[in-house]
């Protein structure tokens, strides 16, 4: 039951055999070795699979692979650009907005559609709540991860970073 | 891997029918949010699949010529919540939809798949049973239209024949026209949950007077429901907190909760009462009445 579907993966064009019984969290995962898409409840409730469709967070787990064909599809092994972390994802590290990290591919690409969505308008900490109402984490308690999301939006922040002396930068 | 037997796409509404008429165990899958679901935890009922994900004459919000706003069953939540359209004549339905699952899932699932899908907890159904919501179904025997209302037969049942695919949901201009609303899901939590109890109230309001009232209600009954003995009762009355207090005690004889792992039926009457007063007097409010 196999198809050719022809799509971008991180930026590169691929064409792929898929099943269509086949997720696209599978093809992901097992084809192309992207394992930082985790399966969590395969259900549509935890979001720990979320990649960008067209820049749009999906749920990969409830996602016909075959639907992929003719479509850009990222997951965070393209979001650092020449050993560069993305501003999302350093926010995250400086934020310490990862604990165990099972979810944190996911709220890390739900987290950069939604900064993506936002940039450059002033957002509520309940605002980012609800962009991000898709993902569960059961470790941070969502605070950090508010945080970390909240100085991705906004242009004028400067991280504080104690390990070099007090030295202010911006993320990138 | 989803355990589906046979798998066809269909390219257009037609196309889709004629396949739904070759093979009378086939399912139709949309958004996928329900049905993928349902075959990961290895449901039978969709092993046959007719994928109707790609079929643009079902994905579209617009106002026809007689300015009635008309909706494609096959748009996603996400459009809806933030159609301008929407936003500017029926907001009382992104109010709902922004409460359905998380962005993820609102990004995929479409809104005729809930309604089709029948559950007595869909979210999309009590605002547009509220604003009288009449579908366009398609089939082998051509078309036919009928109220939201009367499409739901019981849970997870609707007036779907095997062959027929909803085209199109309307809501008509006398029916949003003047009207303002108000929506409130009750549920264990603020996302990614299913309602308790959904309730939306839509209503018009001239002169201090409760000119009309449509109330609904989710998982109040085994099927989304209108409190048309209540509507009736206060149509036309002067608006009042003795008018909410009659309100909240008709309310009562128009549903028919159940006990569920969820919650209990004595819980569930509670919220209904509750919602019935707070809903009904946010949507006057929002309609410029005030009560004293």
């Amino acid at each position: 039951m196999n198809r050719t579907i022809r799509c971008t993966v991180n930026g590169k064009k691929k064409e792929l055999s898929v099943d269509i019984r086949q997720s696209l969290l599978e093809v992901l995962r097992e084809e192309l070795g992207l394992i930082s898409v985790k399966q969590g409840c395969a259900a549509g409730e935890c979001g720990a699979c979320t990649v960008l469709i067209d820049n749009v967070p999906i749920d990969a787990c409830l996602y016909l692979a075959v639907w992929a064909d003719g479509r850009s599809i990222r997951t965070v092994e393209g979001e650092s650009k020449n050993d560069k972390l993305s501003r999302v994802q350093q926010a995250f590290v400086d934020e310490g907005a990862v604990q165990c990290g099972i979810c944190t591919p996911g709220f890390v690409m739900a987290a950069t559609a939604f900064v993506e969505k936002h940039q450059g308008q002033k957002v509520t900490r309940n605002e980012i709540r609800r962009g991000l109402a898709g993902n569960l984490c059961r470790c941070t308690g969502y605070d950090t991860i508010i945080t970390a999301v909240k100085k991705s939006l906004d242009e004028d922040f400067f991280c504080y970073d104690e390990n070099s002396g007090g030295r202010r930068f911006r993320p990138a | 891997m989803f355990n589906i037997k046979t798998y066809k796409e269909a390219g257009s509404v037609k196309e889709a029918i004629k396949l739904l008429q070759e093979n009378p165990q086939a399912r139709l899958i949309a958004g996928g949010t329900d049905v993928l679901v349902k075959l990961h935890k290895g449901k039978g009922q969709f092993h046959h699949l007719i994928d109707i994900h790609n079929i643009a004459e079902l994905d579209f919000i617009n106002l026809n010529d007689g300015e009635d706003l008309v909706i494609g069953p096959g748009t996603c939540f996400s459009r809806v919540e933030e159609s301008p359209l929407i936003r500017k004549h029926i907001p009382v339905l992104s109010e709902a939809i922004c409460t359905i699952g998380g962005p993820q899932v609102r990004n995929m699932a479409t809104i005729g798949g809930n309604l089709c899908n029948g559950v007595p907890s869909a979210d999309s159904a009590t605002p547009l049973i509220a604003l009288n919501a009449v579908l366009t179904i398609e089939g082998a025997d051509g078309l036919r239209q009928m109220p939201l209302e009367d499409f739901f037969l019981g849970p997870s049942r609707v007036a779907l024949k095997q062959h027929e695919i909803l085209t199109a949901i309307t809501v008509t201009r006398d029916n949003y026209t003047g009207f303002h609303g108000h929506f409130y899901k009750y549920a264990m939590r603020n996302a990614m949950d299913i309602a308790t109890i959904g309730c939306s109230a839509v209503c018009k309001v001239e002169d201090s007077v409760l000119k009309d009232l449509r109330l609904a209600f989710g998982t109040a009954a085994p099927v989304p429901i209108r409190c048309k003995d209540t509507e009736n009762k206060v149509r036309g009355r002067r608006l009042s907190q003795n008018l909410l207090d009659v309100i909240t005690e008709s309310v009562v004889d128009d549903v028919n909760p159940r006990t569920s792992w969820r919650a209990a039926k004595d819980f569930r009457l509670q919220i209904i009462t509750t919602l019935a007063q707070r809903v009904v007097k946010k949507a006057i409010l929002n309609a410029g009445g005030t009560i004293h």
